[in-house]
């Protein structure tokens, strides 16, 4: 695998072998603390994103490597208008990996033409976020044992929230999935979804707009957050930004082994007294992803 | 111009009524300085109407760009006054340069010296995305 930039770019035999080897991290961390010795891995985000450069980072420091890069566009020549490729053939010169974010859609794509060593996408705009679903992936599979056979609730912003897409097109692949859609009217899944994915695949779906109607059905609730930038008026946000809010009431027909998920940050879908419900896996959720980041670190680089 | 006789070049027939126009831009028919006809709403047995181009020169045609506007086109070649191949066209897998991108968060938004490229992603609907960020293309009519 030479670049990561869409979750669909992996096989599923290579995200089996993914997420066996984060299981074999989370196992066994001191086995792999020198894995990188000497590497070094370049963070580039155009974009901040505290959270997803920190787990980047984290990991790589984990397995004995070097980090080195920026967190905003204005610390970085690209404010002063060089191009993406022009930066990542810099950059290449200095380090043996870079995770790149960037708010334009395809950036990551475009840096990979050019780059010498491996691009990991960390996020382009509203389009891809691979690491994310990977993540997602290494928590179904830890804490459900299984990635087949799973009723899949989705709730909140299906129209515009890409991690939702990408989940959606990653658990595809597996048998006996279901999902059930649970959105607004406006905010719901686009229909190309529903057919180049759902359809192609014959994936059973419904759609709803009560988080309460399937609950009892649901082996993951995945919670996502409606993003304010994908607006272009404020009263449209405000009025669907509090549609979901998740709370110890609405759980009280859910089995006893939901999952519940959450890419985080929440702003307020999910409310804190879920925090404590053994149910609430969203920040085990954040760990998993240090754990996946590390294992394909690990495979970019062919370390073994 | 007689523009029933072609010598050696092309007749491209059959094009939806009313996209004659933009074929002529997008093959950049104005840059040559042979004989070009046009013919706008000629009758048609199978559509009722029908554009008609005409082109007094063998010049390399865009065979993807005409694919790309309206695949149902036939470009017949001629040769010493006589149609000598009929081509018929397909979509095309992959257009460069063609159109561009209307997704405002896209990379071709701020680094303009990207190749515009879109992907044929569904044959059936004509559905072309972006490579970049998937958007699809709005074909206009
Ligand atoms: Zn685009």
């Amino acid at each position: 695998m030479k670049n990561l930039i869409d979750i669909k770019d992996l096989s599923v035999e290579e995200i089996d072998d993914l997420i066996e080897v984060a299981k074999d991290i989370i196992a066994n961390p001191e086995k792999y603390s020198h894995k990188c010795d000497n590497k070094i891995l370049a963070t580039l985000f155009f974009e901040p994103s505290t959270r997803t450069r920190l787990s980047f980072e984290s990991a790589m420091l984990r397995l004995g490597g070097k980090v080195l890069g920026f967190s905003e566009a204005s610390s970085s020549s690209v404010s002063k208008g060089e191009t993406v490729s022009d930066t990542i053939r810099i950059v290449g010169c200095y380090s043996d990996i870079i995770a790149m974010r960037h708010p334009k859609e395809g950036a990551p794509l475009v840096a990979s033409f050019k780059s010498v060593v491996p691009i990991i996408n960390a996020g382009d705009g509203g389009h891809n976020h691979p690491t994310q679903t990977l993540t997602d992936l290494l928590t179904i599979k830890c804490e459900k044992n299984r990635l087949d056979n799973l009723t899949i609730g989705l709730c909140g912003d299906l129209k515009f929230g890409r991690t939702v897409h990408s989940l959606i097109s990653a658990m595809s692949r597996y048998k006996g999935i279901k999902f059930v859609l649970i959105s607004p009217d406006e905010l719901k899944l686009p229909e190309y979804v529903k057919k180049d994915v759902l359809d192609k695949n014959n994936i059973e779906y419904c759609e709803t707009k009560n988080i309460e109607e399937y609950i009892g059905d649901l082996d993951i609730l995945y919670m996502t957050r409606v993003q304010k930038e994908r607006f272009f008026n404020e009263e449209d946000y405000i009025r669907l930004k509090d549609y979901y809010i998740l709370n110890k009431d609405k759980l009280k027909n859910a089995k006893e082994d939901l999952c519940i998920l959450h890419p985080l940050p929440r702003v307020n879908e999910i409310s804190v007294d879920v925090d404590d419900d053994p149910r609430a896996c969203y920040f085990k959720q954040a760990n998993y992803g240090r754990y996946i980041r590390m294992a394909l670190i690990l495979k970019m680089l062919e370390v073994k | 111009m007689n523009i029933d006789s072609i010598k050696n070049g092309y007749v491209i027939d059959h094009i939806k009524a009313g996209r004659a126009m933009r074929i002529y831009e997008l093959l950049h028919l104005n840059d040559l300085d042979c004989q070009v006809a046009i013919i706008t709403n000629a009758k048609s047995k199978k559509t009722g109407t029908k554009d008609i181009i005409k082109i007094d020169r063998d010049i390399p045609i865009n065979l993807d760009a005409l694919g790309f506007i309206d695949h149902n086109t036939t470009v017949n070649i001629v040769k010493n006054d006589k149609i000598v191949e009929k081509k018929k066209l397909s979509l095309p897998e992959k257009i460069v340069n063609l159109a561009t991108c209307s997704n405002p968060r896209c990379i071709t938004s701020s680094e303009k010296t990207l190749d515009q490229i879109f992907i044929l992603t569904d044959k059936e609907n004509e559905v072309y995305r972006c490579k970049y960020c998937e958007m699809s293309l709005k074909k206009k009519q």
